[in-house]
């Protein structure tokens, strides 16, 4: 394996100062104060940069290539910007993120709908509280994976749960997963009830953050319940609700283990999402070449909404109160 | 301290209490039925409506390890056993060397800020953010040119990395709230700034980090992509078992299918409750600690 390019971890360390002190030798050399910081930090940058960059660097690479992973022998063939131009004109591309983002957009204002409710619901003591918040927290922590295998038997159309239910009402055989939209709608519910006690937990944290006297103030103002809401508690989960809009937009874009479990991109590639599409072109096709030029264009889109989380972060920790 | 869950709004009563667990076993129903299913018989799983009191039988436990694939034909083991031992042996393995590795640069971070300090640590962020799916198309390659495909030093080497970045973020998030003037103190009194690291500011953060290990267990137990990609017959992991399971013969035997599923998703709903005041650190990636 290459060995991790040294320019990667050369700026962490200061400019070396000559040994203080020769008769410690190597070791005090390497342990004195200002070789703290690097040295404690340096294998996990090393780590990263063998397991994480050194990869993304080589997909960069082969971004430029026509290559196929199935056959490792094969040598890539140059292809210069042309998987990039393919990629910008396939209409294909375009509509597996119009997919990507209409899960998204369904998915995060359902999350921030419900998560918004439930936390309302939980704001204030009562008996066994701690127990039912338990049963409302778990879906968070569940396997994406399972999420998939429990909605799809949930969905499954002769013996499921909801078509049955609805059959019930209706008398009419009910096929979720058959139509765009009915599917594009059955993986956002999937998505959302995995994810609403998500921002449940970022709400609550804002709700307790106001400060109590302000209710009273507002008690002795005679305030009514909506102009409490809107000058006292907004002010304050404002800047997390943001935050979890960010975080579950970023999160959902990546939406792959749910869509492939579930409708694994059908009915026709109605529901494909990027990453399923991603999944498909590098390890269905094995357009290993175009996959990384793709993965590139993706990767782009996250690290800038990245960047606007952390933004937010920065702009939170400097707010007071 | 971020504690949301304990530090509610003002006091209801049990009318609070009758209308949240509405909601709460309303919306705990997904996960309840499966729990209820794997108890089943064939015959309880299909009936409708959907039945509530029955006679449990473990049977379906049973058949997740052992159970007869022809017709009368002997009862034999399903491979589960070391579907199991996999993920628990992947999981602990990695997430310790993550947690060993991730401390040491936690405590850097925290206490010996380099320069750009900030954007060390927004990168690091960034490899976690990304999708999965991108870093595995060159991974696939790599694991394949090295011979590392199937092999459990390939995973595991994987997973250290994938929870690396969410060890640093969480635990330099515990080294942050401690106490600086204890450390001043001990300073003082001529203490080294290793004893300092181990005497003092460790068993300040033992709590956050037994929460951090158990957080990384389960979200190296829930991971499905990497392992559908890069594990073998060998050291292939639940999940993976599960998704191919529903492609096949079995996939209509609901009782067995949700037995499988309660199996692998009981322990994490036990640890989320054991872990709930840490939960919001957690899913934050440290990032929000209130």
């Amino acid at each position: 394996m290459t060995s991790p390019p040294s320019s990667q971890t050369a700026p962490a360390s200061p400019p070396a100062a000559p040994p203080a002190r020769s008769a410690r030798g190597f070791f005090g050399w390497m342990l004195a104060p200002e070789r703290r910081g690097p040295l404690l930090v340096a294998p996990a940058i090393a780590t990263l940069v063998i397991v994480n960059l050194f990869p993304l660097m080589w997909s960069y690479g082969l971004s430029f290539f026509s290559y196929n992973a199935k056959y490792l022998k094969r040598p890539p063939s140059w292809v210069g910007l042309g998987n990039f131009i393919d990629l910008f004109s396939d209409v294909d591309v375009w509509e597996r993120f119009q997919n990507t983002a209409l899960i998204v957009i369904g998915s995060v204002f359902l999350q921030l709908i419900i998560g918004f409710l439930l936390a309302l619901l939980f704001s204030t003591e009562f008996p066994l509280r701690r127990y039912l918040l338990m049963l409302v927290l778990a879906p968070m922590m569940l396997s994406l994976s399972a999420v998939g295998v429990f909605f799809k038997l949930f969905y499954e159309p002769t013996l499921g749960f909801i078509p049955r239910l609805v059959q019930e009402f209706t008398g009419e055989p009910f096929v979720i997963l058959s139509t765009p939209t009915k599917a594009t709608i059955a993986i956002v519910c999937a998505d959302a009830w995995m994810w609403s006690p998500f921002v449940m937990l970022l709400v609550l944290a804002g709700l307790v953050s106001v400060p109590k006297y302000l209710y009273e103030a507002a008690e002795i103002d005679r305030a009514g319940a909506w102009r409490r809401f809107r000058t006292i508690t907004f002010p304050y989960i404002k800047s997390l609700l943001l935050l979890a809009l960010l975080f579950r937009t970023i999160e959902t874009f990546k939406i792959f283990d749910v869509v492939y479990v579930l409708t694994e991109g059908g009915p026709g590639s109605s529901t494909e999402t990027i990453s399923v599409y991603l999944f498909r072109v590098a390890f269905n096709y094995f357009q290993t070449g175009r996959a990384s030029a793709l993965g590139y264009i993706t990767l782009f889109a996250v690290i800038v909404l990245t960047s606007l989380y952390l933004y937010a972060i920065n702009t939170r920790r400097a707010e007071p109160g | 301290m971020a504690n949301p869950s304990n530090r509610p709004i003002g006091k209801s009563g049990w009318g609070r209490t009758l209308g949240a667990a509405a909601v709460s076993i309303v919306y705990f129903f997904p996960v309840l039925y499966i729990i209820l299913t794997a108890f089943k018989t064939r015959q309880d799983a299909l009936a409708w409506p959907v039945k509530f009191i029955f006679t449990p039988t473990l049977e379906n436990f049973v058949s997740v390890f052992y159970r007869t694939t022809v017709e009368g034909g002997a009862a034999e083991a399903t491979g589960f056993g070391l579907y199991f031992f996999n993920s628990m042996f992947i999981g602990g393995t990695s997430v310790l060397l993550a947690l060993i590795i991730g401390t040491a640069a936690a405590y850097g971070f925290s206490r010996f800020p380099l320069r750009g300090n900030e954007t060390y640590l927004f990168m690091i962020l960034t490899t976690r953010m990304m999708p999965p799916i991108i870093a595995i198309i060159p991974i696939f390659v790599l694991f394949r040119i090295f011979g590392l495909s199937g092999t459990y030093v390939g995973i595991i080497a994987l997973y250290t990395a994938f929870n690396l970045p969410f060890s640093i973020w969480m635990v330099k998030s515990f080294f942050d709230d401690l106490d600086r003037d204890i450390e001043d103190a001990a300073r003082m009194d001529g203490s080294s700034e290793f004893r300092l690291f181990r005497k003092i500011c460790l068993p300040q953060v033992y709590a956050g980090l037994a929460a951090t290990f158990v957080f990384a267990v389960i979200l190296t137990w829930n991971e499905f992509v990497f392992a559908l990609l890069l594990t073998g017959t060998q050291t292939r992991t639940v999940p993976v078992q599960i998704v191919r399971t529903i492609g096949g013969a079995i996939g209509v035997d609901w009782g067995l299918l949700s037995a499988l599923e309660t199996l692998f998703i009981i322990p994490v709903v036990l640890v989320t409750f054991a872990l709930q005041n840490q939960l919001l650190r957690g899913v934050t990636f440290g990032t929000i600690r209130r």
